[in-house]
């Protein structure tokens, strides 16, 4: 069994500046880390490497520097990764990005066995869409399988995959053929930490490094800024929201301020107590 | 997969400067070097802004301005002497420092280290991060084999382990190593960093290009303890801190952000990092204890450099180029060792302090040795009355206000005697004098 | 792998993207279209939010307005349609069949897919719910255009193209976003970021039926089941309409009991901040933020949580939040609307009191 799990390095977004004046982001000092939704793809991948004896690759495409997430994925357990870097994907947007990673896939389904399911996160904290994922599966035709909370079953034999899918208002069970695409939802797994073997080996692993053209990109203009149908005209900060917290006084016996909260709540939000009333008739039945 | 007969010619604990000065010259010189820290990355763990020196690390990469993340070169210093409303300044700039290849950088520290250790991988080591080592390995004989670390598997095997640990030196106390580091001898340090548009920075401190201005302070902002603040300026952001002496700090009962909060407060601060988003409070511990401090260096299979060695000289604050360099001259006896297939026994690794007499570390740390115990003594007259002084007979002198320039003098030096009797003024030199000798 | 199936337009290098040179086949492309989204025969509102802004931009572009509606019950989707047309669709596109009973990539993909080749329209709005995006990515990408997702903002720019704006890295920067040379303009939106329209009873319009080409047999994936939250012991955090949440702030596991009792009288779902499910004083499905769930109540109620970036990306769509603190400088304090500087752990068990009283009160006069 072989699994791709794609994973994107991005700029930690909590120590993100914006400039004040040019409205850029201020990368300086900003350190990088793995998607942190990646990381439960990756967990769930290295899960069905425990049950099958799966082989994990991962992928990710970036800057050269991304080679540092990629060997992170290695520590954790992965066994190979791939690196596409070129500097015509700059400037990518979601169906160029999945194409390049989905020509990416190709090529290692080529050299390292066709995959039997590729996961992606449910989204990226920087870019924040959650198509990249659909992207690539519309691209290979392989089925999609969103928002995923638990893997129930792999029968690698019979070629099927039972899931359970995070849908509006429940949980849907679905079946389907492999091979899959998989995004993982959030906070279904905890991250392993690797062990001294793993993590001696990722430091000595060779990151595959791939270009356009080894992947076979041939046509440039589907690649980067030019292959990228949306246009980011402008950027800008949002304005401030002046109205801060209104906060309520903090006199008074806890009661007293425990009723003075409610009060300033019910005054600014009565829809919100109309609710609670509605809620609590159903509650004290 | 690793093979657990896997042994290595050495392992450096840490990737702080010393760690990566000592990792990059052992493994550019064909050993196989395994450097572990506990950090994310190398600089993860040390988030402060901080002036390099550029000698200590050009002895190791030449070329490294070419390539290492630097912020600006140092024009200017501003020593400053501050009591609650002023400061009293000696400042030099020199358009000298404008040189080809600069003396002193302001960098930030992740970034920096981050840069030095990919150079410590490219010279051929293998780094492990976001590993802890818990525990030397030692033989039926004492001698330290390997080291443990906090992921499940074997111990990691080597004929030498560099103790790179910086100034808490935890492995080493936890091996029998040396002893727990006494709160008299660090200096607890917090920092902030203000981000503010380059062209703003540029301004406030009449900068141009990539020059940069480095503010030392003392005086009533560290509230009686011995300790000073600093300023820098980076590329975007401003550095400031202050630290003080840990004991200190216990005894006063000041928490060190009370004093960062009133330290950037001052008017004198204040207007400098005005408007900044303020990002990465980060705490640290300094070793300030001096040549008096230096714990045992080497034993059987392993020798200690940079921080873990105490080994930062607090008056004029060096700290990194100190590291570099005994991580450099630590390297180099291993790598002697290894070349004549020498053990690193003790006896052979004891080659290192001898580099080490030989160079400015030992000789500058050996002469301030008295400084620290002194400061220590005299806290309350240096770090209060004296700023106090300074300052009022600066504005004795300044202020025109019909009294005549004599009397002027004359009301400076009663002011100074009051609070000082005059031996204790003569007194006050004299062991500063001789402490410096 | 399905490849390139329109030419694309010849480009000269560099930012070619940026100007507008829309290919002649896509000149026919007209009217704005809402993807209507039905789970189990409810229309999920943000549709109707949709309808009520995709009103505004058909005007202001002065073309028709339409919804499409997929499913496989004919009445159901006869309901949903007047419903559509009520709230500002002059048009709406039924497709039924019942390979579409359950929301499926698949079959959903195809239909919306053959109908926007059909019928060509400028704009595509669905809502950024995990059916809307998962549908638009397929889409988007089958059609090889442009998607905006999670817009916040859409609008008509002086030249008739779609603006369409969407927080980036965590919401620090808004950028917006154009889709200058394809067609259709494609936006996902997030509910509760637009206004519910108002509804105009009687309104109608046109209804085209759309027969789907699906064969049952030949659709890969079935649905086994569907396991409504409201049958489910499992947190339903991200559609509770009230969520009271602990951070550190609380000091302990035993104090976290203080969240679970108000929550209780609330009738609302309880979660926390990251550092509980480290500590283990909550399991991990009930972590709120950027690596946990993403909220979206009525009432937010987060007691001792600073606020971090990662947490309130992950509450900001609360319609009130409110924040129980000590320390007056608390980042959450810049994002919720209203806040009392107290000590969680006294104030709580009030809070939790002085609700009861109150709402059973209340019971006992209605
Ligand atoms: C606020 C502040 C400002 C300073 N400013 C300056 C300045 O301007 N100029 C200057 O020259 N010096 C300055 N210094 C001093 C300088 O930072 C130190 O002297 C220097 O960093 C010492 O380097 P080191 O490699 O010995 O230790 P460190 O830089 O402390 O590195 C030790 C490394 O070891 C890792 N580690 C520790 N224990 C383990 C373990 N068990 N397992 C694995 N890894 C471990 C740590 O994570 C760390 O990365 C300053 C210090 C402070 C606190
Ligand atoms: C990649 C990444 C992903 C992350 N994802 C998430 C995520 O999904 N969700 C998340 O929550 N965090 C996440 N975090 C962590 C986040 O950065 C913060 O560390 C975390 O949200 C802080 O939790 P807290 O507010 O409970 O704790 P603290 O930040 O410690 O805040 C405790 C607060 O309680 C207040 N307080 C103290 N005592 C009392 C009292 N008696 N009464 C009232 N108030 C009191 C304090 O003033 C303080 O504001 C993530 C971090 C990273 C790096
Ligand atoms: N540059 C990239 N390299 C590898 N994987 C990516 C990249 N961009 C996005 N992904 C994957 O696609 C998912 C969704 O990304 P996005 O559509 O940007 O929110 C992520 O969680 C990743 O798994």
């Amino acid at each position: 069994m072989h699994i791709v799990v794609c994973i994107k390095q991005v700029p930690d977004s909590a120590q993100i500046r914006v400039h004040p004046v040019t409205n850029t982001i201020m990368r300086q000092g900003v350190p990088t880390i793995i998607n942190p939704y990646d990381l439960f793809a990756l967990e769930e991948a290295l899960r069905l490497k425990d049950r099958f004896g799966a082989s994990v690759t991962a992928l990710c495409m970036g800057p050269p520097t991304a080679s540092e997430s990629l060997r992170k994925a290695l520590t954790f357990g992965a066994d190979r990764a791939v690196l596409l870097t070129d500097r015509y994907f700059a400037g990518s947007d979601t169906l160029a990005t999945s194409y390049a990673l989905s020509m990416a896939l190709t090529r290692i389904g080529a050299d390292y066995g066709t995959p039997e399911i590729v996961f992606t996160g449910k989204q990226t904290i920087d870019g924040d869409t959650a198509q990249v994922g659909p992207g690539i599966a519309s691209r290979l035709g392989l089925n999609q399988l969103t928002y995923i909370s638990r893997i129930v079953e792999t029968d690698l034999d019979a070629g099927r995959i039972t899931v359970e899918r995070r849908a509006e208002t429940g949980t849907q069970v679905l079946e389907t053929r492999l091979p899959v695409l998989v995004t993982m939802l959030e906070a279904t797994n905890t991250m392993r930490r690797g062990t001294v073997e793993q993590a001696l080996s990722a430091a000595r692993a060779e990151i595959v490094t791939w270009n356009a053209a080894d992947v076979g990109i041939e046509d440039l203009t589907k690649c980067g800024l030019r292959g990228s149908p949306t246009i980011v005209k402008k950027v800008f900060a949002p304005t401030a929201r002046t109205d801060k917290a209104e906060i309520v006084s903090n006199e008074g016996s806890a009661e007293t301020r425990a009723n003075a909260l409610i009060d300033a709540l019910f005054a600014r939000a009565p829809g919100v107590e109309d609710d609670l009333y509605a809620r609590a008739v159903h509650h004290y039945v | 997969m690793a093979n657990v007969e896997d042994k290595f010619d050495a392992i450096v604990v840490g990737a702080g400067p010393s760690g990566n000065a000592a990792a990059y010259t052992m493994a550019r010189e064909g050993l196989n070097v395994l450097q572990i820290e506990r950090g994310e990355y190398a600089g993860s763990k040390n988030v402060q802004g901080a002036i390099l020196y550029a000698d200590a690390l050009e002895k190791i990469i030449p070329e490294f301005r070419d390539e290492a993340p630097l912020e600006r070169h140092v024009i200017e210093q501003r020593m400053w002497t501050m009591d609650d409303t002023s400061h009293t300044g000696m400042h030099y700039r020199s358009s000298d420092f404008n040189e080809a290849k600069p003396n002193r950088y302001t960098i930030l520290r992740a970034q920096f280290d981050k840069w030095f250790s990919s150079k410590v991988k490219e010279a051929g080591a293998l780094v492990l991060c976001e590993t802890t080592v818990t525990e030397l390995v030692k033989d039926l004989t004492g001698t330290v084999i390997g080291v443990r670390t906090d992921r499940q598997g074997n111990p990691i095997y080597a004929d030498v382990v560099v103790l790179a640990e910086g100034v808490n030196g935890l492995v080493g106390q936890r091996s029998g190593l040396r002893e727990e580091v006494a709160a008299d001898s660090v200096a607890l340090a917090v920092k902030e960093m203000h981000f503010l548009p380059r062209e703003t920075i540029e301004a406030r401190f009449n900068l141009k290009g990539n020059e940069g201005v480095v503010i030392e302070a003392m005086g009533t902002i560290t509230k009686g303890m011995t300790g000073t603040g600093f300023l820098y300026t980076n590329e975007e952001s401003i550095s400031v801190g202050i630290g003080c002496i840990v004991s200190d700090f216990a005894q006063s009962q000041v928490s060190p952000s009370e004093l960062l909060e009133a330290f950037k407060a001052h008017p004198s601060i204040a207007p400098l990092i005005e408007g900044a988003e303020v990002k990465e409070y980060a705490a640290h511990l300094i070793p300030e204890g001096g040549y008096k401090a230096i714990p045992q260096l080497t034993g059987e299979g392993w020798i200690v450099v940079g921080d873990a060695g105490q080994f930062v000289n607090a008056v004029h604050r060096e700290g990194s180029n100190l590291a570099m360099t005994t991580g450099r001259l630590a390297a180099e006896t291993v790598v002697r060792l290894h070349r004549l297939g020498e053990e690193m026994s003790a006896r052979n690794l004891k080659d290192y302090e001898t580099r080490l007499e030989a160079s400015f570390v030992m000789k500058d740390l050996k002469k301030y040795k008295g400084i620290p115990a002194l400061l220590h003594r005299n806290k309350g007259t240096f770090f209060g009355a004296y700023p106090r002084l300074i300052s009022q007979a600066m504005q004795t002198w300044f202020r025109v206000d019909g009294v005549d320039k004599k009397s002027k003098e004359q009301a400076i030096l009663r002011n100074f005697r009051q609070t000082r009797t005059l031996r204790g003024l003569i007194g006050d030199a004299w062991s500063v004098a001789r402490a410096w000798r | 792998m399905a490849e390139e199936t329109r030419p694309a337009p010849a480009r000269a290098g560099g930012r070619a993207n940026t100007k507008k040179e829309l290919p002649e086949h896509f000149k026919a492309y007209k009217h704005v279209w809402v993807a209507v989204e039905i789970e189990h025969g409810e229309v999920h509102s943000v549709s109707f939010e949709l309808l009520g802004e995709g009103r505004k931009l058909a005007d202001k572009r002065g073309v028709e307005l339409a919804a499409v509606v997929m499913g496989d019950d004919r009445e159901a989707l006869g309901a949903a349609a007047s419903a559509c047309f009520e709230y500002g669709a002059d048009c709406v596109y039924i497709a039924c069949d019942p390979a579409l009973r359950h929301y499926r990539n698949e079959t959903s993909t195809r239909v919306l897919t053959d109908l926007v080749n059909t019928y060509q329209p400028e704009i595509l709005l669905l809502g950024a719910t995990n059916l809307g995006r998962d549908l638009a990515g397929s889409v988007a990408t089958t059609l090889k255009t442009g998607l905006t997702a999670d817009s916040t903002e859409l609008a008509i720019d002086e030249e008739g193209s779609l603006a369409a704006t969407r927080p980036t890295f965590g919401g620090s920067l808004l950028c917006t976003i154009f889709t200058l040379n394809f067609r259709p303009q494609m936006a996902t939106v997030r509910p509760r970021v637009m206004a519910m329209p108002e509804r105009c009873e009687g309104r109608t319009g046109r209804i085209v039926e759309f027969a789907p080409q699906i064969v049952e047999e030949e659709v890969v994936t079935k649905v086994l089941s569907f396991i409504a939250d409201r049958d489910s012991d499992k947190a339903a955090l991200p559609y509770a309409d009230v969520v009271v949440a602990g951070g550190l702030g609380l000091g302990s596991a035993e104090n976290f009991r203080l969240v679970r009792e108000l929550a209780e009288v609330l009738g609302a779902e309880y979660g926390g901040s990251r550092p509980l499910v480290q500590k283990g004083w909550i399991t991990a499905d009930r972590q709120i933020g950027q690596t946990g769930k993403t909220i979206r109540p009525k009432l937010y109620i987060a007691a001792g949580i600073s606020g971090a970036i990662q947490h309130r990306v992950g509450v900001e769509g609360a319609d009130v939040i409110v924040a129980i603190n000590t320390d007056p400088a608390a980042p959450i304090f810049e994002f919720a609307h209203l806040g009392i500087v107290a000590d969680a752990v006294t104030l709580l068990p009030a809070l939790t009191q002085a609700f009861a009283r109150r709402l059973r009160v209340n019971k006992m006069a209605s």
